[in-house]
């Protein structure tokens, strides 16, 4: 076998030309492929890792975002005096009472406006966060109008970097720090003090508190008696769930439209592979037949052609992979459909994405290569060797 | 037998082959056919936007409500002849996977704005007179089997708790790219329960309709509109309907381009595919071409001869894979419609379907021609397969 092989392979290192064509061809598909999977992957990852698995959140039951969500004053200090959540220093609640509302802002590329996400928060979003790092620049004082921005913001919106002004809400705010969430949501996101924020957009509410649990298996206990309770309508969740939720409409729709796409695409990258490997089988019907004459089987002949279309698929496969796992240090972004909001995020692979691109690959060269490798194999000795 | 015949005899000499070839640009003309589609549908808005309609929302951002007493100084702007509003609503009907979008219109008058929309009468006046009364498009009553009557329950992430509507009528598009996929209800539905449960959240509106006279001056209607309201708790950006659909578009931007590159990827593999067989078709036959030529045939010919069969077999394909587009573009805008309302095919996709598949053939036929015409009469006549 280990002949036949190496047969193969010089075979298609001699038809060098037809060989590139059809590996080129099907490297693309399998970068269209991965580049799409990665692409709704790197959005799922950053929401995911914007929750963390220790907090949870309350919203108004039904509220999709916390844009949405309103939360009276009275409601969220019932919320953070739970027994069940942590104490920090000073004995106060390690939560954030924090509203978030949706500022037009324009970027610095093109000029076109964004949503950008303004949170209007406390210094225990720190403490929560412990991913989230002022970079340069200091904290906002509290009581002042000052912001922090998403590192991503700051590198993606006019006014938001460091030192600069940004306008909204009938107030110039000064940007004065800069802060790294290690590419989660956040990095998205302006963070300046709550009750000036509340001020400013003249909103006397909260949208969301979130809190460190003492112990997180006092959720489902915390949970039920803070939904039922009747002074108020809210849903309880962990953190980590919450933001995974709000990758679904995307990330949906790039996999509904990736997919349908790659398949068709694919279609065609197999019929291509098929016409490279009935030439491949037309061009050598003597050198089948001599084999075939010489005693090798049937089988041993369609398992070379099969191999020959199998390293066409590999080669196709680790090609396109290759390229396409360049595009992890691309950084994309667009609006996230279910918070309407700018959110960056980077294409990232995933172990299940480059097995997942390496199988269509191979899936691809076999099926290509089956057809023709049956009708090398069913070949009439006498006849083939007659014609040469 | 003239140069036709022998360009159909040529391609039916590798029947095999050339079915292959011609399935592959089929296939890869649908999928490039499939994502124009997806991309022009993005743009539905803003190709039916209607020049003579205004939109002015909150400044701050469209998640921003507006006090709905802002309609009395809209209305004495100058070349304005109507203003009516329409409010997000944000409702999910029984699981968020069946969005559509569910808009609060100030009144049965309303419509009149909207001219696209074709409703009956008899709907209006149901609109008008009861408080539950629901208008909603065609697509919405095929997508959930929906029929007049029915009692439709939403339930509210905005304005929370449960809704329920009646069914009064069922609005038609009047252009293909009209979206037929909003549910409209009547404002006061949201404004009477709102008395009722959070006081502080009456008056609001999401977004202001204006009619204007003239959709020349739409610049300056705009910017009188605003300055009645600068340095206000309520600053508004108003805009052309276009504009504010453009708005929603470039949000998607990043998306859009990625759909972009991957198309003109499409076109690269069928190119790909055919200038394979265009390649081995014509290394097989260089001797014929030697033929050819030592009979007195010239260049002219034996560039016809190929570039007729690429352009035949690429055709072919092509005309193929448009046959497939509508019925494929039929399902997967079913698989869609929750992200796009309306999903037609555009002439436009198809005459660039048609345009890629015609430029595929012609590039295929380029290399193989180029060395079929170089190759001396000897060199092609030495050559033994």
């Amino acid at each position: 076998m280990g002949l036949l092989l190496s047969y193969s392979v010089r075979n298609l290192a001699t038809r060098r030309m037809t060989t590139a064509f059809t590996v080129l061809g099907m490297a693309l598909v399998v970068f269209v492929f991965a580049a799409v999977l990665m692409l709704a992957y790197g959005l799922e990852k950053t929401l995911v890792s914007t929750g963390s698995s220790d907090n949870i959140i309350v919203v108004r039951d039904a509220a999709t975002s916390e844009t949405v969500s309103i939360l009276s004053r009275d409601q969220a200090d019932i919320v953070e005096t739970q027994s069940e959540i942590a104490a920090g220093g000073e004995g106060k609640p390690v939560a954030a009472k924090e509203i978030v509302v949706l500022i037009s802002a324009d970027k610095r590329k093109n000029g076109e406006a964004a949503n950008v996400v303004i949170r209007g928060s406390a210094p225990e979003a720190f403490t929560l966060r412990p991913n989230v790092k002022l970079t340069a620049g200091r904290m906002f004082t509290r009581g002042t109008s000052e912001v922090i921005a998403g590192k991503s913001v700051a590198k993606n919106f006019e006014g938001c970097g460091l030192g600069e002004h940004v306008s909204f809400a009938g107030r110039d705010w000064d940007v004065v720090g800069v802060f790294d969430a290690g590419g989660s949501g956040f990095d998205s996101e302006l963070w300046g003090d709550a009750d000036q924020v509340q001020q400013a957009f003249r909103r006397p509410i909260y949208s969301s508190i979130t809190a460190r649990l003492r112990d997180p298996s006092s959720f489902d206990a915390l949970k039920k008696r803070l939904e039922t309770d009747p002074r108020m309508t809210v849903e309880v969740q962990r953190e980590r769930e919450y933001y995974a939720k709000q990758s679904q409409a995307t990330a949906g729709f790039i996999r509904v439209i990736g997919i349908t796409v790659t398949i068709l695409f694919s279609l065609g990258a197999m019929i291509g592979a098929m016409i490279t490997m009935y030439a491949a089988v037309a061009s050598r019907t003597t050198e089948i037949a001599t084999l075939r004459a010489l005693g090798f089987p049937r089988f041993t002949v369609l398992r070379v052609f099969l191999a020959e279309a199998v390293v066409l698929g590999i080669l196709g496969g680790v090609l396109g992979l290759l390229a396409a796992s360049f595009l992890s240090f691309v950084t994309v972004s667009t609006t996230n459909f279910d918070t309407f909001s700018e959110l960056a995020f980077s294409f990232s692979v995933s172990p299940s994405i480059a097995i997942g691109s390496l199988v269509f690959a191979l899936a691809m060269g076999v099926i290509g290569g089956f057809l023709p490798a049956v009708r090398a194999s069913r070949a009439n000795i006498v006849n083939s060797l007659r014609g040469a | 037998m003239n140069i036709f015949g022998l360009i159909l005899k040529n391609a039916l000499r590798h029947r095999l082959r050339t079915m292959l070839t011609i399935g592959g640009i089929a296939v890869a003309i649908l999928a490039f056919g499939l994502l124009r589609t997806v991309i022009a549908a993005w743009y539905a808005g803003v190709e039916n936007a209607a020049p003579d309609r205004l939109v002015s929302r909150s400044k701050i951002s469209i998640t921003f409500t507006l006090p709905v007493a802002q309609k009395e100084k809209i209305a004495r702007v100058p070349r304005v002849v109507g203003v009516t509003h329409g409010t997000w609503f944000g409702g999910i009907y029984k699981d968020p996977k069946n969005f559509f979008a569910n808009i609060a219109l100030e009144s049965a008058e309303s419509f009149a704005f909207f001219p696209e929309l074709l409703v009956e009468p008899e709907a209006l006046k149901a609109f008008a007179a009861e408080r539950n009364a629901a208008i909603v498009g065609s697509a919405l009553v095929d997508r959930f089997k929906w029929k007049i009557g029915d009692v439709i329950r939403l339930n509210g992430t905005i304005y929370p708790g449960d809704w329920d509507f009646v069914i009064r009528g069922i609005y038609r598009g009047r252009d293909e790219g009209t979206d037929v996929g909003t549910f409209y209800f009547n404002w006061n539905t949201i404004e009477q329960r709102m008395e009722q449960e959070s006081p502080g959240r009456t008056g609001q509106i999401g977004w202001w309709i204006i009619k204007i006279d003239d959709p020349a001056r739409a610049a300056t209607i705009s910017k009188a509109v605003d300055s009645e309201f600068d340095n206000s708790s309520d600053e508004t950006l108003t805009e052309t309907e276009a504009a504010f659909a453009q708005s929603f578009v470039a949000m998607s931007g990043t998306i859009i381009t990625s759909l972009q590159i991957i198309s003109l990827l499409i076109v690269g593999v069928i190119l790909l595919v055919a200038a394979n067989t265009m390649a081995m078709t014509a290394r097989e036959r260089i001797s014929e071409y030697a033929v050819l030529k030592t009979l007195g045939f010239g260049p002219r010919h034996i560039l016809g001869l190929i570039a007729g069969e690429s352009l035949a077999i690429a055709a072919l394909g092509g005309a193929l894979g448009l046959l497939l587009l509508v019925p494929v573009i039929r399902g997967v805008g079913t698989a869609l419609r929750a992200w796009f309302p309306a999903f037609p095919v555009a002439p436009a996709t198809l005459i660039t379907a048609a345009a890629a598949a015609v430029l595929v053939g012609v590039l295929a036929a380029l290399f193989p021609s180029w060395r079929a015409v170089r190759v001396s009469i000897v060199d092609g006549l030495r050559r033994v397969d």
